[in-house]
């Protein structure tokens, strides 16, 4: 009765809807739980703050916290002259968010566990940086590959250095979602999997049993944790590589 | 539990699977619609939700400037009256005070002259009646000079059957009387 820990993951096409190329487009399990995301980012942002209340209702206090806890640390990071970029962080990070917390419903599905979702997420803030680095700095932007203070002979070295650890930034920002995501359910998968096992083997087993609910409920807690801090951190780092591109020198920028 | 486990033993693959996520042939479909979901968000989010929220947040710090503003209005008015009354309490003692002085520097004056009036008439009636008295003790006098020569006279005239001369039983009286 062994249980399979990855078939979580899989997609399943629901429908076919078109054809691009040669790539066949399906509605699939993982689209309806991208548009519960946005569903519900949206049913959070819209729907409590339709009355526009000066003393808010609990649900519009939790849509107004995160705003201020994105507005803030974007702020934070990139200074006012980031806060252009604040819609795009802000759906960045309410799109991980649900994703990741919808995932640890039951029978639901993770988005934010395949890596082609994290990748196209973090290839975006990527290309992001680079096209607002040159279009607002011009060719002054690849000054942030060459920090200043640096002894002449030295410069070669740091470039590359620099280079390679910016261009290792979508892999780094992409890879800890979806492994924090993937890990994270396999372990729960398998966890609850020994409650069921155990469970078959009769009166004893169900004594066992009780050593592995604990910890699946522990390390749902845990889970829940994951899935909020792993948002809020691609978030910021989203904001610090943003900040790159908006102050490309490696000094700090002014404080607000 | 159970249920869900062997839902996902018997998973519909009858060969070698593949790891999920490294699937190539999804990816084509979890992009589209990654781009259709998050296009969505990010529109909604800044056309809409972000600005609403932005717009009631100012409207907030607006309303608790101008409450704390009027606040401390309202307190530097409570203040500004405050310190009219004590001004006007201030006045209004000096006043009273002010008042209450010539109000008795006014009747002591009164009572004063009432007095003095009263010490002259009493003066007055005083000389009257020590002057009545002198009259009245001299008139006594004269009268008791009288008398005494008279008496004089008659025990003289008793004792020595002879009627003395009238002024000269008078001067020895006057005598006896002088000493």
């Amino acid at each position: 009765m062994a249980v399979d820990p990855i078939h979580q993951f899989e997609i399943h096409n629901v429908f076919p809807i078109t054809q691009i190329g040669t790539a066949q487009i399906h509605l699939t399990n993982s689209a309806i739980f991208m548009a519960i995301s946005v569903g519900l980012t949206m049913l959070l942002l819209l729907g409590t703050t339709g009355s526009r209340r000066l003393v808010p209702t609990r649900m519009q206090s939790v849509a107004e916290l995160t705003y201020e806890l994105m507005a803030n640390t974007l702020r934070n990071v990139t200074g006012d002259e980031g806060m252009k970029f604040f819609p795009f962080v802000f759906s960045l990070f309410m799109f991980i968010l649900f994703a990741n917390l919808i995932g640890l419903i039951p029978y639901g599905f993770t988005v934010t566990s395949h890596l082609i979702i994290t990748a196209a997420l973090a290839l975006l803030v990527f290309f992001t940086v680079i096209i607002y680095g040159f279009w607002k700095n011009g060719l002054a932007w690849l000054k942030l590959f060459v920090p200043s203070g640096i002894p002449t002979f030295m410069i070669p070295l740091i470039v590359v250095i620099e280079l390679l650890s910016f261009f290792s930034r979508p892999i780094s920002h992409s890879v800890r979602l979806f492994a924090n995501m993937l890990a994270g359910h396999i372990t729960l998968k398998l966890v609850a999997g020994f409650i069921a096992m155990l469970g078959g083997v009769g009166f004893v087993g169900w004594l066992g049993a009780i050593a592995p609910l604990a910890l699946t409920v522990a390390l749902t807690a845990l889970e829940f944790l994951v899935a909020a801090l792993q948002a809020f951190v691609f978030a910021i780092l989203t904001c610090i590589y943003l900040n790159d591109a908006i102050h490309p020198s490696h000094d700090p920028h002014p404080a607000h | 539990m159970a249920e869900t486990s062997n839902a996902h033993t018997e998973a519909p693959s009858g060969g070698a699977k593949s790891f999920p996520p490294f699937e190539s042939d999804t990816f084509a479909s979890q992009l589209f619609w990654l781009g259709i979901a998050f296009v969505l968000l990010y529109v909604v989010m800044a056309k809409v939700a972000l600005p609403r929220i932005a717009g009631i947040m100012a409207a907030r710090r607006e309303s608790v400037d101008r409450d704390l503003g009027a606040a401390a209005q309202l307190k530097a008015d409570a203040e500004a009256a405050l310190q009219a009354y004590e001004k006007t309490l201030a006045e209004a003692r000096t006043r009273a005070q002010t008042l209450a002085g010539e109000t008795r520097a006014k009747l002591n004056a009164e009572a004063e002259e009432a007095r003095k009036e009263l010490e002259a008439a009493l003066h007055t009636k005083l000389a009257e009646a020590e002057r009545t008295i002198a009259d009245t003790k001299a008139r006594a006098m004269s009268s008791v000079r009288g008398i005494a020569s008279e008496a004089a006279g008659a025990i003289v005239g008793k004792l020595t059957g002879l009627a003395p001369a009238e002024h000269a039983v008078a001067e020895a009286v006057d005598a006896v009387l002088k000493r």
